[in-house]
């Protein structure tokens, strides 16, 4: 079910912790899987709690917690859009705007060539560059404005 | 202890890079970067010259520095907590977990300048007595925690952590830690508990981290900007960094400025500068137009007027005598079309959002505060929902295991306090003070 290499990314943050401490790597663990197969499904997430030797339910708590990750499936591209105050006071508003009408869904939904998923987000950390949206978690495009989310989408194969 | 010039370093109107010293260089976040403005020199000082931990504590004590991710707690009291001769592992954390709205520094030193948070915290790990640190960054900042990554492999391969760094018979691990997006992981008990491999549900206290941290050792846990002004002051002594900010507030402090401004950004500047000189560099209010209002320390902390804000002062005690509080420096700027019913909306549903659940008054009372809202700007307001508000906000705070129901209840009572008649405004026509459209 992991294939090789998410394995070997896996035990590389094992490394981290001491070796009686395997459940340290749960997060990292379900973000490697998740980036792997686009969201987590239950069978999964007890295949990473097996590899970690750690209870199912302790690392169905761990997915269920953290709000990066996803447990339906989610769009090739997951564009998530931060709407807390820094953004929403440099009018994050109208990007959200701009992107429900351009991919004709609301937020938690996928478009139907399950291209884009829209996900509403909390405080990324980058304020200074708001509006701020993310792509698939760990790619992040500040100082948004529609025409600007444009390029980028239209640059997403 | 080097001096070199610092005396006129006390300037009220300009920006002195501590933490940010190599932001301005070229590869500003390399090795070599880092190297060239003396870096990792003192650590090796401290190592050859076997200075004792009680020495550098009484310099960081003299230094004033206090912890700046939002608690304001005096850096060189908190590292004497931990005995340094204890047996068995030890362990520093650094809480760059930034989800607090309007922050946004930590970041920028990781990204520009991570060899001096890694120096920062080599330098805490030799005064406690710790054998492994770990950097826990925020969830969606994931292009700083792999740049940060790539430090970490740097540093290792110049022996500037590992085994007995630089030959000196001082060994320490450090490593990254990602988050996946919970706010109440920068709390620094839940934040042991997620480097656990658990939910981030904060913990008790006592027992303090100090005693019983992670894998219940003692653990010492600090922001990313205190570590990083550690190898400033281990340079310049501590004297000079206090010299730089005023009376309680030692050196300097990242702001970051967010919202209304025409140049958003983080600026290190001398504590005790007054808010208008900050709003002078950062380009004022964007377009042209008038100051309504200031956050200064990220939501936990109380919003104040424009003309409270324009008489503070950036220090712990200036802010105080304000109604406020530095926080952590994370400075929320609302011009006058601002809407504080609908602003105030969107930070309660961010508390009940990110409420952990596990206690009781803070998962039903923020969801409850922001039903009502939601309500007043729905166009369904009753009179009695101000009190209301009051009344549940009042009753989540004190009341919790940590301090986000407290911060939950702070924008609710301050937005009332100050802007009571846009509320009044808004549930008796159904819609905000703001909106001219009849």
């Amino acid at each position: 079910m992991l294939t090789k290499i998410t394995r070997k990314k896996i035990d590389s943050e094992l490394k981290k912790f001491p070796v009686d401490q395997k459940q340290s790597a749960i997060i990292a663990a379900l973000q490697i899987i998740q980036t792997e197969n686009g969201f987590l499904t239950d069978e999964l997430i007890a295949f990473a709690a097996d590899y970690l030797a750690m209870p199912k339910i302790a690392a169905m708590e761990v997915a269920t917690f953290y709000n990066m990750f996803e447990l339906k499936p989610a769009g090739k591209y997951k564009i998530s859009v931060c709407t807390n105050i820094s953004c929403a006071l440099r009018e994050a508003d109208d990007i959200v705007c701009h992107l429900r009408k351009k991919l004709n869904i609301d937020f938690n939904e996928i478009t139907k060539d399950s291209k884009f998923s829209l996900k509403e987000s909390e405080c990324m950390g980058a304020c200074g560059g708001a509006p701020l949206m993310t792509i698939n978690n760990h790619k992040m495009y500040e100082f948004l404005t529609p025409q600007k989310v444009d390029q980028i989408l239209e640059e997403l194969d | 202890m080097l001096n070199n010039n610092l005396d006129n370093a006390r300037k009220d109107n300009e920006i002195v890079p501590i933490c940010l010293r190599t932001s301005n260089l070229e590869n500003s976040s390399s090795l070599q970067t880092y190297l060239s403005v003396g870096g990792y020199k003192q650590i090796q000082r401290i190592l050859k010259e076997k200075i004792s931990p009680e020495k550098l504590i009484e310099e960081i004590k003299i230094s004033g520095l206090r912890g700046r991710g939002g608690a304001g707690f005096p850096t060189g009291i908190k590292w004497s907590f931990i005995p340094n001769n204890s047996a068995g592992t030890k362990y520093i954390v650094c809480n760059s977990d930034e989800g607090e709205p309007g922050t946004f520094k930590d970041r920028e030193i990781i990204k520009k300048n991570p060899h001096q948070l890694i120096e920062g915290m080599t330098i805490a790990a030799y005064i406690m007595g710790a054998q492994v640190g770990y950097n826990y960054i925020h969830g969606e900042i994931w292009e700083e925690y792999e740049s940060f990554e790539k430090a970490l492999a740097e540093a290792k391969k110049a022996n500037f952590l590992g085994k007995s760094i630089c030959g000196l018979g001082f060994d320490f691990e450090l490593y990254a830690f990602h988050g996946y997006g919970a706010y109440i992981c920068g709390e620094e008990t839940a934040l042991i508990e997620s480097i656990e491999g658990k939910k981030g549900q904060p913990r008790f206290k006592p027992p303090f981290p100090a005693t019983y941290g992670i894998y219940g050792r003692p653990t010492n846990v600090n922001n990313t900007e205190t570590y990083a002004t550690i190898p400033w002051i281990m340079q310049n002594g501590g004297e000079s960094f206090a010299n730089i900010g005023v009376e309680n507030s030692g050196g300097t402090k990242i702001f970051s400025v967010s919202g209304h401004i025409e140049k958003p950004g983080n600026y290190e500047i001398p504590m005790g500068m007054p808010f208008k000189t900050l709003l002078e560099l950062s380009g004022g209010v964007w377009k042209g137009r008038k100051l309504k209002a200031v956050i200064p320390g990220g939501p936990s902390t109380p919003v104040l007027p424009a003309a409270e804000i324009m008489k503070a002062t950036l220090d712990y005690d200036g802010l105080k005598n304000s109604g406020s509080s530095v926080g952590a420096g994370s400075l929320i700027v609302m011009d006058e079309t601002t809407c504080m019913v609908t602003t105030l909306k969107r930070l309660s549903y961010f508390f009940y959002e990110e409420s952990c659940g596990q206690c009781t008054p803070c998962r039903e009372g923020t969801g409850w505060v922001y039903r009502v809202i939601k309500r007043i700007v729905d166009g369904n307001g009753k009179p009695e929902d101000i009190d209301l508000l009051l009344d549940v906000s009042k009753k989540i705070s004190g009341r919790t295991i940590c301090a986000l129901g407290d911060a939950a209840a702070v924008p609710v009572l301050s937005f009332i306090k100050h802007f009571k008649d846009e509320f009044k405004y808004f549930i008796k026509n159904g819609k905000s003070m703001m909106d001219t459209n009849s």
